[in-house]
């Protein structure tokens, strides 16, 4: 886009002075007139001292020309000048207390499926005041108009509903069209079908002077199955766009090292093989590489389900995903972008996603019985009518009265009803679906494999052996945890604290990036840190050890806390009757362990992501349906290969990219009530399919028989819409 | 039955007013924040009135 100055309004006072209502309107003229946009996500605000709070804020930041919350997505829009920067935006909000962060303006598309849903809405809203016109008309016919009167009424509801049908149901002719192209039947080659017929054969009729007109019936097919389709739309972009911002907190960015010396942001894609990129403490790695210089350690948790950090130094190779901890690093970059060890992990993804392309969804399976049976019908009407009384007009009223009358629109709306309850109960209770058939299939999962790290665990270490040591020893490592990033410190850090214990005094903290942290106490040395760095033989599990002068080095033990409600999810899954599995890349040691903890009783341990697509394609195998948690790189194959996966909203961009859904809760024990909640829906959706199947089962003989008129069809179908509606509200 | 030249037309006419409202709240934005706009009407303070004085 360029930054052309638009003379329009520059010459217009009026405008310059009320921008905000006009940036409103249309963000890319904004931009375009050097502004730049920002969005900022509030995951925290609720009411409406938060609006007015956040906004006033905003707009007493100098260079802000208008900013707006949206509470329903809980973000704000920031129209800026170019001094604004977004993060010096989202840390004011925070430190006023409202909770803030960057998105990445370029991720959220909110523009184009906003676009859609308001195109929805707008085809809905004409085809609902063309219904009730024609509708009113209908019923002066109804009560009795005759000749002219009749004729009349019928002429002006075609001059309504021509130009309405052509407009409003464009979204189910262009389906239609698509469908067929294809050479395949879908729900909407009937419902266009029915309503071309219908209107056709109205205004056929009409011209003839005939009794029976159907554009009230070609109207209400249009509205109630508009109106599925914005529900389905609505339901399924409030869920994405909370997706995508998950996604849009995470800028690729990486630091280049210059040829003078210098640092720069580059964005990943951008990095060529050689390069030097600095990864600062803290940072996840951006690419594949060899370190050129410095040490640390690194957390590979995310592409291995190891927990404990391991030492690298100069000449180790490091991979894109994984998390640098303690000293600075600068990486010769061997491989970025698709060619990592990361994107490798994205083609297995791939491959495994294939299988699950093949699952039909029950509106699918319903269409594939429905459509060729009601176009069969039809015909045999008109044929069988034809053949017994040689009147082609009135055969073919029939058969157009029986393609209405059979209710595509109950079938239409029985789905997306029901997905839209349920998916606002769920939305409620931390749970975001991605998919469109991820409810359906997992209210058929019979078996549930977690991964551990992260997933099932926090992924945060708990010191478990404090009680062993003395306060005076708990006051020195409390004194040089503090002097540390290290996630181990900070837990010990952390727990010691909580038992209110005041730090000794610790003079020359010095940390030592990939060992630990030294100091000087009463004149002593005093190291925490690594086994072999403080003079210690190796210890099973995570620990760190403390060494007080030369008084021999004794280790803190960590175990890998369990997530909040992870022993309640597994219970509660086991009480519905799923088999629990729990796979790992970890140690058979920590494995075990947490198994153990979580109520686990079938375990994998030391799994590469390999073996947990084979596992997962073993099980299907079986002939079980499996629901995958996990959160991990390693994991990414095995959730795309599962029947159905969730991720946490912890969990990597690249795992919450192929998770069907995901868990916003912090805690698992939403778990056992999603499985039900899916089961629930998955059950109004076969009794809604039951109830319009009931009603054709009644109107199909009528109609047959030639007794339908556009009454009972009107009946019909606004009847069995509002059942299948109602019936989908037991879900919430 | 003369008297259906005024009232269809005025019928009409008035589903026709209220199709353009709709169609203008549509253009407007005013579905795009509907919890927001709940909340708004309990503010004190004047927001997307033109400016004062």
């Amino acid at each position: 886009m360029t930054a052309e100055p638009r003379p329009s309004l520059a010459a217009c006072p009026a405008c310059a002075a009320a921008p905000a209502a006009e940036e409103l309107a249309a963000p890319e003229r904004a931009a375009a007139a050097g502004g730049a946009e920002i969005v900022l996500s509030l995951p925290e605000i609720h009411c409406a001292a938060c609006i007015t709070g956040v906004e006033k804020i905003l707009r007493a930041t100098p260079g802000v020309r208008s900013a707006r919350v949206n509470l329903t997505l809980k973000r704000a829009t920031v129209t800026a000048g170019p001094e604004v920067e977004a993060s010096a935006l989202a840390e004011r909000l925070t430190r006023a207390g409202f909770r803030a962060h960057e998105l990445d303006a370029g991720m959220i598309s909110a523009a184009g499926s906003d676009r859609a849903g308001r195109d929805l809405l707008m085809r809905l809203g004409v085809a609902g005041f063309a219904m009730m016109n024609v509708m009113l008309l209908s019923v002066a016919v109804w009560s009795g108009a005759t000749d002219a009167t009749r004729d009349l009424f019928h002429w002006i509801s075609a001059a309504i509903a021509l130009p309405t049908v052509a407009f409003s149901a464009q979204p189910f002719f262009r389906n239609a069209l698509a469908a067929l192209s294809a050479r395949r039947l879908n729900m909407d080659v009937p419902i266009s079908l029915a309503i071309l017929l219908a209107a056709g054969m109205s205004l056929y009729e009409t011209s003839q002077h005939g009794e029976h007109a159907y554009f009230d019936a070609a109207l209400s097919l249009t509205f109630f199955l508009l109106a599925g389709r914005y529900l389905d739309q609505r339901t399924r972009s409030v869920a994405r766009s909370a997706a995508q911002e998950l996604a849009a907190l995470e800028v690729p960015r990486a630091l280049r090292i210059e040829a003078d010396g210098s640092e720069r942001l580059t964005p990943v894609a951008e990095l060529n093989f050689g390069d030097l990129v600095r990864v600062p403490p803290g940072a996840r790695v951006p690419v594949d590489g060899v370190i050129e210089d410095g040490e640390s350690e690194l957390d590979r948790s995310a592409l291995t389900g190891e927990s404990l950090p391991v030492f690298a130094g100069a000449g180790a190779a490091v991979s894109a995903g994984e998390v640098n901890l303690t000293g600075p690093l600068a990486v010769r970059v061997t491989a970025a972008g698709r060619e990592t060890k990361l994107g490798r992990l994205a083609d297995l993804v791939a491959m495994a996603e294939t299988a699950r392309n093949r699952y039909t969804s029950l509106a699918d399976r319903a269409a594939a019985i429905y459509a060729p049976a009601v176009h069969l019908l039809a015909l045999a009407a008109f044929a069988g009518w034809f053949w017994a009384s040689g009147d082609a007009r009135l055969s073919l009223n029939i058969a157009v009265a029986t393609l209405i009358i059979t209710c595509p629109c109950a079938l239409g709306l029985a789905v997306p009803a029901v997905t839209t309850a349920a998916s606002g109960r769920l939305y409620r209770r931390g749970v975001l679906i991605k998919s469109a058939t991820a409810l359906e299939r997992l209210a058929e999962v019979d078996t549930v494999v977690f991964d551990k790290t992260g997933t099932l665990t926090e992924g945060r270490p708990e010191p478990v052996n404090l009680g062993d040591f003395s306060r005076r020893e708990l006051e020195i490592a409390l004194a040089l945890a503090e002097g540390s990033a290290h996630p181990l410190a900070r837990a010990l850090a952390q727990a010691i604290r909580a038992a209110r214990i005041r730090p000794a005094h610790v003079s020359g903290l010095k940390e030592r990036p990939g060992h630990g942290v030294e100091g000087v106490w009463a004149g002593q040395r005093v190291r925490l840190g690594r086994a072999a760095w403080v003079g210690a033989g190796e210890a099973n599990g995570t620990a760190t050890w403390l060494a007080i002068g030369s008084e021999t080095p004794r280790a803190f033990r960590f175990v890998d806390g369990l997530r909040e409600g992870a022993p309640e999810a597994v219970a509660g899954l086991r009480a519905q009757g799923l088999r629990v599995l729990l796979i790992s890349g970890d140690s058979r040691a920590a494995v075990e362990a947490t198994a153990q903890r979580a109520g686990i009783r079938e375990w994998h341990a030391e799994a590469m992501p390999e073996d947990k697509i084979a596992l997962l394609a073993a099980l299907a195998g079986e002939g079980r349906r499996v629901l995958m948690v996990g959160d991990g790189l390693n994991d990414t194959g095995a959730l795309a290969a599962a029947h159905v996966s969730i991720s946490p909203a912890s969990a990597l961009d690249a795992a919450r990219t192929v998770s069907d859904m995901v868990l916003t809760a912090r805690s698992l024990a939403v778990l056992p009530e999603i499985a039900a909640t899916a089961r629930a829906a998955r059950r109004r959706v076969l009794e809604n399919f039951a109830i319009a199947a009931l009603y054709n089962m009644i109107s199909i003989p009528l109609a047959l028989a030639g007794l339908a008129s556009p009454l009972a069809a009107a009946l019909a179908m606004s009847g069995s819409s509002i059942m299948v509606t109602v019936n989908a509200l037991r879900v919430r | 039955m003369e008297v259906l030249v005024y009232l269809i037309p005025a019928s009409l006419f008035l589903g026709g007013l209220g199709l353009a409202a709709f169609i203008w709240t549509l253009k407007n934005r005013q579905y795009d924040d509907p919890e927001g706009d709940a909340w708004r009407i309990l503010s004190d303070e004047y927001d997307d009135a033109p400016p004062e004085g």
